[in-house]
């Protein structure tokens, strides 16, 4: 957007000689930054509209939270994709929420909301701002022009979904300095990275190396588009020299960044382990900082991999495509190139003189419609017809019909409650079955034995798995020591029955650990 | 078109027609059928494959030049313009210029009437949908070609287009933001790189003001017209088009569209090399300053 050659294509009358005024050289650079200062121009209105929003929301930094916005959406923009605007925001809500922790969650979230869908605009027709300024011309006259530019866009994605793309201007308000050949600024990072890494300033390393993804994600921009262009037309594209030179320069260059990532990979691991040994805070900041290195870098590799991907698919894409156009048998006569002669030539027209083609184009475009002739004696009736009611439910579910199946549990409800209350136990007080079957023979009902013999029974294999996993607090458990059951109904063996108290919130701790 | 179908049957029938001394005198039967044919043409999504009426007309106007004449007449008389009789289209007719078949931008979209952007726009998109369903003049002119199209590519190609003209402005020097009180004089290619590629909106539907709305508001109409059919769901909805819509671009709208150009003194000239081109040779590899705009597939 901001080419600093662009100084040079003044006029040579202008730059030579002394000026009486500044010409339109000097104006451009001052359109250029005053373009560039618009882009900041949403970030500080949303500071200063902020007292606007019914509620009190002058603690939230608005600014803060849209940079870290256009920062988030930046990092998550895929090679397919964009970000998922959820996702941004359940991500924004942290640093939303350290502003204000007393107020409530809900609030974050609309803050959260207001802030990404105004960096959108989403009330604008273009969903974009509209900056003016003035400049002089070559004559001296003062024009006022209209810049339109967007921070955050929707894209579609798959499946019909709307993804959230940083623009150019917002990674120029974000990072700045864009004005450099990224392929030697990567590598610049990288080397810097490295020789960061070494030194052991792990502060300036992350800095360095979330630039350097930054630029990675740029990269894979660029050869995506170039990738999707020469899909069109076979001939477009020099198959013969350029394409494969291309594909095979992009295949070398990710392997050569694969190599050197995983070179800083292992690099930072190492750095990261011995770090681990040591103990004071120091240190353990450097670790920190050295894991989060890990992430970023991996992530570059993933990133790469996914564009090495497609540049493998490139060469049987372009087989198939010159098979369906240029082994095709040839045409008496030539058509209109479509593309060509109307596309091309139209746009760069002022908007006024397009629409005229384009208004042809659809009156002899659109093909025909039939036009709804009514009778009187129909209008009528359907004047009459009330409006059919619209379905918000749905076709009316059927009443089901449901048959009351026999109730043919062993036990009741009451039967169960019952044995649960003998069974309920201090856990430093572990009673004998026998004891457990002659207080339940006690209350008059036979069929209580059986229920408490079978508990315990069950109980001599506790679930201590899904106790583990539900994080319950109290264990019923069995343990047979030997001594012979002496009961005129059942045998077996006088199980001890006990209940053991187990550490709910350790558990807790040792299972959020584990995932 | 249909005059110059009329012309080619009269220039052999009329030859003939005092020696065989007309051979079948018309009855108002044939004109009833003539009729009935218009009126199968009339419904564009019909198939002469699907209806043993629709295709024993087709054939007797093949092969009966009288009966032909009869119903290319019932056709002009209608406003109505002949395009193809055949097999595989169908009586392909087409609404004249001022006929009640006509559709009208206003109709069309309420908003293109007040708003001239949207009005550009619109027609923009008929436009892109056919140069994507065509993308070689070869593919124009090939009878059995069958185009394929998705709206997202069909927005996506537009952009790219918009996009190199931004950066041919950018190298020239030029500034192309337009002036604040002349609307009219905007470049085209600025006002649908603005508008935004789609949107939220509250009901999950697509956002009518995008540009991927107004596209798929496009291949919607078309298909309502029979000129395309969908296949699938996959990047906006993707698209096959039909005999019947080569016809009607090459010989009735492209060459309009053409006419209009050229009123307006633009002259393209073909070469028949590939128009459609990738980004310009030698920076296939060089990133840009901002070369971080996403394209979307």
């Amino acid at each position: 957007m901001t080419s600093p050659a662009s100084t040079d294509l003044a006029p040579p009358q202008l730059s030579a000689g002394p000026r009486p005024a500044q010409g339109p050289a000097a104006d451009e650079g001052l359109a250029r930054r005053l373009r560039a200062l618009a882009c900041t121009a949403p970030l500080h209105d949303l500071d200063a509209r902020k007292a606007n929003l019914a509620g009190e929301y002058s603690v939230y930094a608005m600014a803060e939270v849209a940079l870290a916005a256009i920062d988030l959406v930046t990092l998550n923009m895929d090679f397919d994709t964009g970000a998922d605007s959820e996702q941004i925001i359940a991500r924004l809500l942290p640093r939303v929420a350290a502003q204000a922790p007393e107020r409530p969650a809900a609030e974050h979230e609309r803050v959260a909301r207001w802030v990404l869908e105004n960096l959108i605009n989403v009330g604008s027709v273009d969903r974009g701002f509209r900056a003016v300024y003035g400049t002089f011309g070559t004559d001296g006259v003062y024009t006022r022009r209209d810049y339109d530019f967007k921070l955050i866009e929707e894209v579609p994605g798959y499946g019909g979904g709307i993804y959230l793309r940083t623009t150019d201007e917002a990674v120029n308000v974000l990072v700045g300095a864009l004005d450099t050949d990224v392929t030697s600024a990567q590598i610049a990072a990288e080397v810097k990275l490295e020789v960061l890494i070494s030194r052991g300033r792990l502060a300036d390393a992350q800095l360095a190396a979330e630039q350097a993804r930054y630029r990675t994600v740029q990269y894979a921009e660029t050869l995506r588009k170039t990738l999707e262009a020469t899909r069109r037309n076979v001939r477009a594209v020099d198959w013969l020299q350029t394409v494969p030179d291309m594909i095979a320069e992009a295949l070398d260059h990710v392997a050569d960044r694969y190599r050197h990532e995983n070179a800083i990979l292992t690099n930072i691991r190492k750095a990261r382990d011995e770090a681990e040994a040591a103990t004071d805070a120091k240190t353990a900041e450097h670790k920190r900082r050295a894991a989060e290195l890990v992430d970023i870098v991996k992530d570059c590799i993933r990133r790469h991999t996914q564009l090495q991907s497609r540049l493998l698919e490139a060469g049987p894409l372009f087989r198939a495509e010159q098979d369906r156009q240029a082994f095709a048998a040839p045409t008496s006569y030539t058509g209109l190139d479509l593309y060509g002669q109307l596309v091309a030539p139209l746009l760069p027209l002022p908007v006024e003189q397009a629409t005229k083609v384009t208004d042809a184009f659809f009156a002899h475009g659109t093909g025909l419609r039939t036009p709804a002739s009514v009778r009187v004696g129909d209008l009528v009736d359907l004047l009459l017809t009330p409006p059919v009611e619209r379905q918000h439910l749905g076709a009316e579910m059927p009443e089901p019909d449901l048959i009351a199946t026999p109730d043919d549990s062993r036990f009741s409800e009451e039967q169960l409650a019952a044995a649960m209350e003998l069974l309920d136990l201090e856990h430093d007080a572990p009673r004998r079955l026998s004891g457990l079957l002659a207080e339940a023979r006690r209350g008059g009902d036979p069929d209580l034995a059986y229920l408490v013999t079978l508990l315990a029974v069950h109980a001599a294999s506790p679930p201590v798995g899904t106790a583990y996993r539900q994080g319950e607090e109290r264990l019923l458990f069995a343990v047979d020591d030997g001594t012979p059951l002496d009961d005129p109904e059942f045998g077996g063996a006088d199980l001890i029955v006990g209940t053991a108290l187990l550490d709910a919130q350790g558990m807790a701790a040792d299972r959020t650990e584990a995932s | 078109m249909s005059e110059h179908h009329v012309e080619h049957t009269d220039a052999w029938s009329e030859p003939e027609a005092p020696r065989a001394a007309a051979p079948t005198a018309l009855t108002p039967a044939d004109a009833a059928d003539a009729a009935r044919l218009v009126s199968f043409g009339l419904q564009p999504k019909l198939l002469p494959a699907r209806d043993a009426e629709y295709a024993e007309l087709l054939r007797r106007y093949r092969e009966d030049p009288g009966f032909a004449r009869l119903a290319d007449a019932v056709a002009t008389g209608l406003g109505l313009v002949v395009l193809e009789v055949s097999p595989r289209a169908g009586m392909a007719v087409t609404a004249g210029e001022d006929s009640v078949f006509a559709v009208r931008m206003g109709d069309y979209a309420r908003r293109a009437s007040t708003d001239s952007a949207d009005r550009f726009l619109h027609g923009l998109a008929h436009l892109a949908v056919a140069a994507m369903a065509f993308p070689r003049p070869e593919d124009l002119a090939d009878d059995g070609y069958i185009g394929r199209l998705t709206v997202n590519g069909v927005d996506a190609f537009v952009r790219q287009a918009c996009r190199r003209l931004e950066e041919r402005a950018e190298e020239q020097g030029e500034n192309t933001d337009p002036e604040t009180d002349a609307p009219g004089l905007e470049a085209a290619w600025r006002i649908y790189a603005r508008r935004s590629a789609t949107g939220a909106t509250k009901d999950a539907r697509r956002l009518a003001g995008s540009t991927t709305g107004i596209v798929g508001k496009a291949v919607a109409f078309l298909t309502d017209s029979g000129f395309l059919q969908r296949t699938g769901d996959e990047s906006g909805g993707s698209y096959r088009t039909t005999a019947r819509y080569q016809l009607q671009v090459r010989d009735m709208a492209g060459s309009a569209a053409l006419a209009e150009l050229l009123e307006l003194g633009v002259v393209p000239v073909s070469d028949g090399s590939a128009t459609l081109l990738p980004p310009p040779e030698g920076d296939d590899l060089e990133i840009a300053a901002d070369a971080g705009l996403p394209f979307h597939a």
